[in-house]
């Protein structure tokens, strides 16, 4: 049985392990922190979030400073999809984000059927193309 | 702050006498903790739990509820249509229903969701304090007014008139009607001064107090705060919109109750509540147990750039929920972006009925089964005499925070109640105004521009742009020339969506749209924003997906546009930022960009202001974009091609936005091996990237690894405390901060000068 945790994650509740949705390798146990499954590059935002505004002309670009902020992009070893991004201080300890209790993850999946595909939610209401009987 | 210290034990008469002796002489009815720190609803009253156990016709109570809801609505669209306000004019505004213990029912469809979960604390304050209180009394055809967020309140922009309705001699249920007013007399027009370093810089701080009797506003007390401010029609005019809107309410909902008894109404009320927060136990049930974390960065206290740290660990146990905020920023002495806790319980109240299950019924009892935890004194948390005239810059990270941390949550369920979606943009992108209008009268108010901010990126599908503040999911985005007809603010571009400012992924956010603005016709005007997110990302991406970029405030200053186009109707080619700020047409204007946080300045004639609205953070991994949606971007010139080759990987040809699918599979195939080649095990990468503490270049505020130490930046000198003895940070000037740098060059180049001169000699 797996249970989907992300859009990219699922733990697998026989093996208790965290694994790729996309490639389906085995990253790390589901009781430890994924991200110690994943590969790690510390990006500068700029190379994301490229000046807009000439940097010749001006400081403030629309790009993140690189001394106050930078982007934790985490991949996965097999496939190299990104899983996660975390955007930080330099040198911030990343954040455990995820830390689900297996043993109630379990009980709860006792009785529900394994979801393979995830709902998407009900689509908001939209304006309907109406006509008002005149012609504008 | 009214905590009696130090209580030592008496005798059982004495203590009675003491606390008799005390509750008629309190020196000063300050905001009450009993009252302010508690989120929850109220026990059932003797009359309620008589009338719920007679029990209560499901149908009735549904049939009741609706013509509740319709009368709310009513009063909602007289606030709307009368409203002076702009804020009024565009939705920043609610009513609702309220228990008679002082807990919110219901609100108008429409409404402010926090408006009205902060209005329940001052009509708790009224209940406790003026009900039994000769001087002050609560009856039939009294209305209170309020607007400090130290009683309840978002911010004290927001006024509110609050009734209560008495039915054959009982008293039923309150009323309220509350708008953002905007001007409240604060240091800088517009109500929300970033300028103000402590809390008499805010401008009026009405506590509740009786402001209408036997239904007529008491002129007296109108006067008072008309002098008070610097708008006198605005304030008279929505007082009389809000007083007349609940009195329709009042009408309405005394119909309801003599076709089907007051008890039905209030059983009504009562079960709502109740039924609201057994749902809500239900659905925490659902989720898993566990924690999932997430941390917000604010740069900017709006007067400096500085870290500010949100952290944020939100707990499920059974159907117990638990929002942990410890670790987070500590309070500024003298900064505005401070925020007190029930505001900004509020503002999360807010984000959990608009971003994660806007299905619920909008009351008060969402929140009421949550536990929320915080450090004492930190900028979520502040005491009393802290500013807070800005706190919406933590009440909007409350709107968005838990977003991500209850998607890692329900993202596996198996029955969705909404979208998994990625934060909303959440700045205050607008322009507050004040000075002389092309009338003469003062003012000082801000643009409807801020309902403008772009929604997250989902699961399944790109974000909306420009849908709506993070605060109201219907606030609308207004009409321009409404603003021209009332202010000297002429638009030179709007609504145009600002290109490459994006949060990329699979799918991604929602964008912002462009406001520039100048004025015209004022002998004296002026502009502000109050924005952070200029060094530091503020809306983040959802599972892969990216935050949205830094945002910017752009001038071009020492020219008269006006003039300019007299002389030359064509200067201007595009009315875009970018070009404008990268292609300079205008000569000799003086052209920078800033953060996007200015206190209040003064525009001249022609003088060119720019800002945009945000996007929402994305959805998602870059590489899984289908390239047909990035062609889509390109013909609707929305990104640039260079963002649609280096970020997404499309081959495609740029004149025909033909895709090479082939070539485009190859090379983001290429691209996932580069991502493995470069990227380094987790804990190989944090033995190298994780410092002790935060670097000593950045003004750091907030917990780094420890959540129980706390760093911040104090009079100039870093210092670092236990969360549970939290001061506030004072902040030095950035004026004489900036002069003593100049000081310093001054001094050094004279020195220089002085061994040129003795070389010479």
């Amino acid at each position: 049985m797996n249970v989907l945790i992300t859009e990219y994650l699922r733990i697998n509740l026989d093996t208790e392990n965290y694994e790729c949705r996309r490639c389906n390798k085995v990253l790390v146990s589901a009781r430890e922190n994924y991200k110690r499954g994943l590969l790690v590059y510390d990006r500068d935002p700029r190379e994301i979030h490229k000046p807009l505004l000439d940097t010749s002309k001006y400081e403030r670009t629309y790009s993140p400073n690189p001394q106050w902020c930078r982007i934790l992009e985490y991949y996965c070893p097999q496939c190299g999809t990104m899983m996660e991004v975390e955007y930080v201080p330099p040198g911030h300890p990343p954040l455990h984000d995820i830390e689900l209790d297996i043993d109630a993850l379990k009980a709860q999946w006792k009785d529900r059927p394994e979801v393979k595909e995830v709902p998407t939610g009900p689509v908001p209401p939209r304006r309907g193309h109406h006509h008002h009987g005149h012609s504008h | 702050m009214n905590d009696i210290l130090n209580k030592k034990a008496l005798p059982k008469e004495e203590q009675a006498l003491l606390d008799s002796f005390l509750a008629d002489n309190r020196l000063f009815l300050g905001p009450d903790p009993e009252v302010m720190r508690n989120h929850s609803i109220a026990p059932r009253t003797a009359r309620e739990d008589e009338i719920l156990k007679k029990g209560m016709d499901v149908h009735q109570v549904h049939h009741i509820r609706g013509l509740i809801n319709a009368a709310l609505s009513e009063a909602f669209q007289m606030v709307n249509q009368m409203g002076a306000a702009p804020g009024a004019k565009w939705g920043d505004l609610v009513t609702g229903i309220f228990t008679n213990s002082g807990d919110l029912a219901m609100i108008a469809p429409h409404g402010i969701i926090a408006f009205a979960a902060c209005c329940f604390y001052p009509i708790k304050f009224i209940i406790k304090y003026w009900v039994d209180d000769p001087t002050v009394g609560v009856k039939e055809g009294d209305g209170f007014i309020h607007n400090d967020a130290r009683y309840g309140g978002v911010h004290n922009t927001d006024q509110s008139m609050m009734m209560p309705l008495f039915y054959k001699g009982e008293l039923v249920c309150w009323l309220s009607s509350t708008i953002h007013e905007g001007e409240n007399g604060a240091c800088e027009p517009g109500g929300m001064p970033a300028a103000a370093e402590s809390k008499y810089d805010e401008g009026i701080k009405m506590s509740p107090f009786k402001v209408v009797e036997n239904f007529q506003l008491k002129r007296d007390l109108v006067t008072f705060l008309q002098n008070s401010v610097r708008d006198p029609k605005l304030q008279l005019e929505d007082m009389k919109v809000k007083l007349h809107a609940v009195m329709r309410l009042r009408d309405r909902i005394v119909a309801i109750m003599d076709q089907y008894g007051k008890d039905a109404v209030m059983g009504t009320l009562r079960s709502h509540l109740e039924d609201v927060e057994v749902e809500m136990r239900r659905r925490i049930k659902e989720l898993p147990d566990g924690t999932t974390r997430v941390n917000a960065f604010m740069d900017s206290s709006l007067r400096e750039n500085c870290i500010q740290k949100i952290s944020l660990a939100l707990t499920v146990k059974g159907d117990r929920m638990i929002l942990d905020f410890r670790g987070s920023a500590p309070q500024f002495l003298n900064r505005a972006v401070n925020t007190n806790i029930a505001s900004f319980k509020a503002a999360l109240a807010t984000g959990l009925l608009q971003n994660i299950w806007p299905d619920l019924p909008h009351t008060m009892a969402v929140l009421s089964p949550i536990e929320i935890v915080s450090d004492r004194n930190s900028i979520l948390d502040a005491e009393g005499e802290m500013p807070q005239a800005m706190s919406l810059m933590p009440l909007f990270k409350a709107c968005v925070i838990w977003t991500i941390p209850m998607n890692k949550l329900n993202y596996s369920l198996p029955h969705r109640y909404s979208a998994v979606i990625a934060q909303q943009y959440d700045q205050a992108a607008t322009f507050i105004y004040g000075g002389l209008t092309q009338h003469g009268d003062i003012t000082g108010n801000f643009c409807s521009d801020i309902n403008g901010m772009g929604q997250g990126a989902r699961s399944d599908a790109d974000g909306e742009h420009s849908l709506s503040p993070v605060f109201g999911f219907m606030a609308d985005s207004g009409e321009h020339e409404i603003n021209e007809e009332d202010t000297p603010i002429v638009r030179l571009g709007a609504q145009r969506l600002a290109k490459d400012r994006i949060g990329f992924g699979k799918y991604r956010g929602g964008m912002g749209y462009e406001q520039i603005a100048t004025m015209r016709n004022s002998p004296l005007w002026g502009f502000m924003t109050g924005c952070e997110g200029s060094l530091f990302s503020s809306a983040q991406g959802l599972f892969g997906g990216y935050s949205c970029p830094a945002y910017q405030l752009c001038k071009i200053k020492g020219i008269n546009i006006f003039e300019e186009l007299k002389k030359d109707p064509k200067i201007i080619d595009k009315w875009d930022m970018l070009s404008l700020m990268n292609e300079q047409p205008i000569p000799g204007g003086k052209y920078s960009s800033h953060d996007m946080g200015m206190t209040f300045e003064l525009c001249q004639e022609g003088e060119i202001y720019m800002i945009c609205q945000g996007s929402g953070g994305g959805y998602g991994d870059v590489l899984e974009r289908d390239p047909q949606l990035v062609m889509k971007d390109l013909e609707e010139d929305l990104m640039s091609h260079d963002l649609a080759r280096d970020i997404y990987k499309v081959v495609y040809d740029e004149k025909t936005l033909l895709v090479d699918e082939e070539a485009t599979t190859v090379l983001r195939q290429a691209y996932r091996k580069e991502r493995i080649a470069r990227g380094k095990p987790f804990d190989a990468f944090c033995a190298e990237w994780v410092k002790p503490e935060p670097p000593a270049h950045l003004p750091y505020f907030g917990s780094w690894e420890n959540l129980k130490e706390i760093y911040a930046s104090s009079a100039g000198q870093r210092i670092k405390m236990d969360s549970d003895k939290l001061q506030g940070a004072f902040m030095l000037n950035p004026k004489d901060l900036q002069i003593a740098a100049l000081e310093a060059k001054v001094a050094a180049l004279s020195s220089q000068l002085d061994d040129c001169n003795k070389a010479r000699k």
